[in-house]
């Protein structure tokens, strides 16, 4: 019993890791606040479980996940990335709800509010699919490494710190930009399908924004600009967040009071560390 | 090299530049004078693509460059620094430098000395006084392949060391035949630098001469001073 339990916190530490790097390629090395973030895993989950309920081998649905996350996120970075700061950021806020009515009303593909139970799991031993979510999760934080340390990562970097400095050396910042979100959306689109065959459900809540608050609490905690950091973010507040499920507290209050300790951990983190346990730039 | 046409920028209701025509020979230095709200920077960031003209033909060795994105006109030669330094403040010297080009470690080094910016590459940016930065974004914009070179203000907010060796700088690049182009308040350093000054004012080109004709000129004293 406290092996199945130690295996479903290693495997949702994977999945979340994955998701909270692609962020961090987005806010913390490319200076793009996404705040729809969410819709992309949402998105790489839908795609996923639709495409391996009617009869797509796993790994080919895993792939088409990222695809499918990034074919969108290019297109819409395509038409928002020229949006300055917090206007960029307050679109794509807009595209979670955008999401959650669509995938509400989009019966036919989605079951609505209903969600899609029944999502086969791509291996049925609970240890094996820990371990190959892990090591997907270091391909990808592998991968994002050696990006944010090649050409293109300084460029994203660059554009973070001073993106009329990069036009001026004459780099494409509205080419690179949408380059760092659809990397980004691609990772989420993964972690989305390896979220829903682990869970084996998918509804519209997927898209919620109090889940992202979550990832976001994961990502400034573990610091920006950090693939480490990112790991280690998730790690702390996903064990401390579990932690509870060994305090007594009445169900009914259980999400308010893990909120409540997300917070708390994370003003404690930026009091002792401002820019995050493992963080290059300011939060 | 640089030529300007009936060059016009309207924000609102005000004529910020208001047909602007001028050229730029190479191998010299010009300064771009004027007071305080007169578009200096206005017309840099029009140059350099930063801001879109109204109106008029801006050309770079013959070929058009007004209208096109900024990253394109930095391609076909242009390099230029800001009157607030803009350098990547996260990240080093040495990778600030790989922006703007893929340069040897050689060629970096040679690059800070010639600056005299004694930091080794791996210092942050952020680490460096303001100064400090002002060098390090002109060796940037040196690095970055141009036949243009255009500094707005310099010498703002630099102390006397500083600007000394700005000075420095400059006199080696006219003694390499490079073409500048500079907006520049200190006087003195534009007298000392320029072969050529061109005074504007309401967003008006008011006089183009060499610097001892256009101190003496009745109207830039006045635009200057007031009647």
């Amino acid at each position: 019993m406290m092996h199945d339990y130690f295996i479903q916190i290693v495997t949702l530490i994977g999945i979340y890791s994955i998701l909270v790097i692609a962020l961090n390629l987005a806010i913390g090395f490319t200076g793009l606040v996404n705040l729809g973030h969410m819709v992309f895993f949402g998105i790489g989950a839908y795609t996923s479980a639709i495409l391996t309920l009617h009869g797509v081998p796993w790994y080919i649905a895993i792939f088409a996940a990222g695809i499918m996350a990034s074919f969108l996120g290019a297109i819409i970075a395509a038409i928002t990335v020229r949006l300055k700061g917090d206007y960029f950021a307050m679109v794509t806020l807009g595209l979670a709800f955008i999401a959650i009515a669509v995938s509400r009303n989009w019966i036919s593909l989605t079951r609505g509010a209903l969600g899609i139970p029944g999502v086969p799991a791509i291996l049925k031993d609970n240890l094996y699919y820990m371990l190959f979510t892990l090591a997907v999760a270091l391909i990808c934080a592998v991968l994002s490494y050696m990006l944010v340390k090649s050409e293109t990562g300084r460029i994203f970097q660059a554009i973070r710190d001073d993106e009329t400095a990069v036009a001026i050396l004459g780099k494409n910042t509205y080419f690179y930009k949408i380059l760092s979100i659809a990397i980004s959306t691609f990772f989420a689109g993964i972690a989305g399908s390896l979220f829903v065959h682990h869970i084996q459900f998918i509804d519209p809540t997927i898209f919620g924004l109090e889940f992202f608050v979550v990832i976001l609490s994961m990502l400034i905690a573990g610091g920006l600009a950090s693939i480490i950091g990112s790991v280690v973010g998730v790690s702390l507040l996903y064990i401390i967040s579990e932690s509870l499920r060994f305090v007594v507290v009445s169900p009914s209050l259980i999400g308010a009071v893990r909120e409540m300790l997300f917070a708390v951990v994370l003003i404690i983190i930026l009091l002792v560390k401002p820019r995050g346990i493992f963080g290059k730039v300011d939060v | 090299m640089l030529s300007l046409k009936n060059v016009s920028k309207s924000f609102g209701g005000v004529k910020a530049i208001d047909k602007c025509t001028f050229e730029i020979d190479e191998t010299s230095i010009t300064s771009l004078i004027g007071p305080n709200g007169a578009g200096k920077t206005t017309l840099f960031n029009i140059i350099s693509g930063l801001t879109m003209l109204d109106s008029g033909v801006i050309t770079l060795l013959g070929g058009k460059i007004s209208g096109m994105p900024a990253y394109k006109i930095a391609r076909s030669g242009i390099s230029r620094t800001f009157q607030l330094t803009k350098v990547f403040r996260n990240m080093t010297i040495r990778n600030n430098f790989l922006i703007a080009k893929n340069a040897s470690e050689d060629e970096m080094q040679k690059l800070l000395q010639m600056v005299f910016l004694h930091k080794t590459l791996d210092t942050t940016a952020s680490e460096l006084s303001y100064g400090q930065q002002r060098l390090l974004e002109m060796a940037r914009a040196l690095l970055m392949p141009h036949k243009l070179l255009m500094l707005d203000e310099p010498t703002a907010g630099v102390n006397p060391k500083i600007r000394h060796e700005l000075k420095s700088i400059l006199k080696n690049l006219r003694k390499e035949g490079k073409t500048v182009f500079l907006i520049e308040h200190d006087m003195d350093f534009v007298m000392d630098i320029s072969d050529v000054v061109i005074v504007l004012n309401e967003g008006k080109v008011l006089k183009i001469g060499k610097p001892k004709d256009v101190v003496k000129d009745k109207k830039v004293l006045e635009a200057y001073l007031g009647k």
